[in-house]
């Protein structure tokens, strides 16, 4: 383990030791910024993950900014390390006690069409003079459907040179790539944003670990304050480690990327035609082009995710689901939601997730069970029942 | 997340099914909220003889609606009344806290199937009679 045992300098000393270490992370800066197609590797910030990225670019630039505006947009289907984020600025301006009520921050949450796609005219009608920062998820994570990021990029570009033209504030995109990076081609440049998280578990990197891509010009504060590391933007001793790891996972994504798409769609496909072949009243969730290579997302009427999940994993098959059960609230994922699917139909959905070492194979064993499994909580389930009954009332005929 | 008792009914739930002509039907919980419980209960000489269910829901609804009826076969109403949801968790040698929830839809079920008894039972016990209250 070279960096958890051998090479333990600190890259902020300045002995041979620090020297190794703060050499290796600038090599992984460097091969991470031609990974994203950045424009110098000095745009590439280390953080601890997805999390701390979208977290660092939101309150960053909303805090950096909130002298000139004070608006927030925003996708009704972003994960909650954005939501939540938001959602917490939303709060920043109702303060209790004697203390002077500041001003808070405004969001809006943009609707999307039932493939869970944004319209960048959307986001065009809902730009004010205040607003700051567009965020808006590459890719999302519950059903796979990949935004227009470039266009929006795009769009927002044209806007902001109107706005220097009068001395106005530029308004700031970041995107939640963590989704997508190592899955299909990420360009900072292409996308025109500037701001991207990236997290590194999600393509095959360590826990733990992620990026912030930060495009030089862009003002915005730091998350965390204390010593000068990443240039005074990210505080605190680098995850030498983790940062390595995740370097390597950029070389080897960028090497399989294109293979393994390509591999994924068909096994992807094929799961697909087969659960439509095989079971009844189940529906894809999501863009039927424009979606991750490897998300499969359906919803099995009359039965609940949880109960899925379990009787698949005991046939050795990991999987998730957006039902309420595993969310800890009562209400099903509000992706699922706000893409119109109705609350009881969501709470039957289920997400398969292809990765690396899936074969054909798996593919051939996950059709076999599956539909079996349904079938058995079909026969338990009283809405299965019902609407068994009801289709009978309805057509005169024997329904499957 | 689940003890193996929990795992146990969840594979291989006891009662699923439907009686026909059952003496009481209690059905509650939402789709929405991604649990709905139908219990059917055939009652003969107040003790209830055969109890089933049908449940839509994670593992812990169906684990705890298939040991309800298990306790309830072969009890008096009257004791069946007093079935609590701890007790159903308890024979399932406990719930997850988040799950609690479950157990306590399956007393709601028992308690519904039970009322439905009662007042199907109602036209039988008060013929003749001018006062619609009973025991």
């Amino acid at each position: 383990m070279p960096y958890l045992k051998e090479n333990f300098g600190n890259p902020s000393s300045v002995h041979r030791f620090g020297q190794e270490t703060r050499k290796a992370i600038e090599k992984a800066r460097e091969i991470v910024a031609k990974f994203l197609n950045a424009s110098k590797a000095e745009e590439i910030v280390f953080t601890s993950g997805g999390t701390e990225s979208n977290n660092f670019a939101i309150k960053g630039v909303a805090y950096a900014n909130r002298e000139k505006g004070n608006h927030l947009i925003t996708s009704s289907i972003e994960h909650h390390a954005v939501l939540n984020v938001c959602q917490y600025l939303e709060k920043q301006g109702h303060l209790i006690g004697d203390l002077p009520k500041r001003q808070g921050f405004t969001v809006t949450y943009l609707p999307v069409n039932k493939y869970g796609q944004v319209n960048p005219l959307d986001v065009e009608k809902a730009i004010k003079p205040e607003t700051i920062l567009v965020t808006i998820i590459h890719a999302n994570n519950e059903v796979g459907t990949i935004q227009p990021i470039s266009e929006i990029g795009k769009l927002l570009q044209g806007i902001n040179t109107q706005r220097r033209a009068k001395s106005q504030e530029q308004i700031y995109f970041h995107t939640d790539a963590v989704q997508t990076v190592g899955k299909i081609k990420v360009d900072a440049q292409e996308l025109n944003v500037d701001l991207l998280s990236l997290s590194g578990h999600k393509f095959y990197g360590p826990k733990g670990t992620g990026v912030l891509y930060i495009r030089k010009g862009t003002r915005l504060h730091s998350l965390l304050q204390g010593g000068h590391h990443e240039k005074n933007r990210r505080a605190g001793t680098e995850n030498v480690a983790g940062i390595v790891g995740l370097a390597k996972a950029c070389e080897l994504a960028e090497k399989e990327m294109d293979r393994e798409k390509e591999k994924l769609l068909y096994l992807r496909a094929k799961l697909e035609n087969g659960i439509n072949k095989t079971i009844p009243y189940a529906h894809l969730n999501g863009h039927p082009q424009e979606r991750l290579p490897n998300t499969v997302n359906f919803s099995f009427e009359a039965l609940e995710g949880e109960s899925l999940i379990l009787s698949l994993d005991f046939e050795g098959i990991a999987a998730s689901t957006g039902s309420a059960c595993t969310s800890g609230s009562l209400e099903p994922s509000h992706i699922l939601l706000a893409m119109g699917i109705p609350g009881e139909i969501a709470q039957g959905s289920i997400r398969f997730s292809l990765g690396r070492d899936n074969t054909e194979e798996d593919i051939d064993y996950l059709l076999e069970i599956l539909p079996k499994i349904v079938e058995r909580l079909r026969s338990m389930s009283p809405l299965w029942e019902d609407k068994i009954k009801q289709s009978r009332i309805n057509t005169n005929e024997k329904p499957e | 997340m689940y003890s193996e008792k929990v795992m146990e009914h969840f594979q291989n739930p006891r009662n699923v099914g439907e009686i026909p002509d059952a003496d009481g039907i209690g059905t509650v919980g939402n789709p929405i909220c991604g649990d709905v419980m139908r219990l059917y209960i055939k009652v003969k000489d107040g003790i209830i003889q055969d109890a089933k269910f049908k449940t839509f829901g994670c593992g812990a609804a169906i684990a705890t609606s298939s040991m309800v009826t298990e306790m309830v076969k072969g009890k008096s109403v009257e004791e069946a009344l007093k079935i609590s949801n701890k007790a159903v968790a308890e024979a399932l040698d406990g719930l997850p806290p988040i799950k609690m929830h479950c157990s306590v839809l399956a007393e709601q079920a028992l308690k519904a199937a039970i009322d439905d008894y009662f007042a199907k039972a109602k036209p039988r016990i008060d013929t003749n009679k001018t006062t619609n209250r009973h025991e």
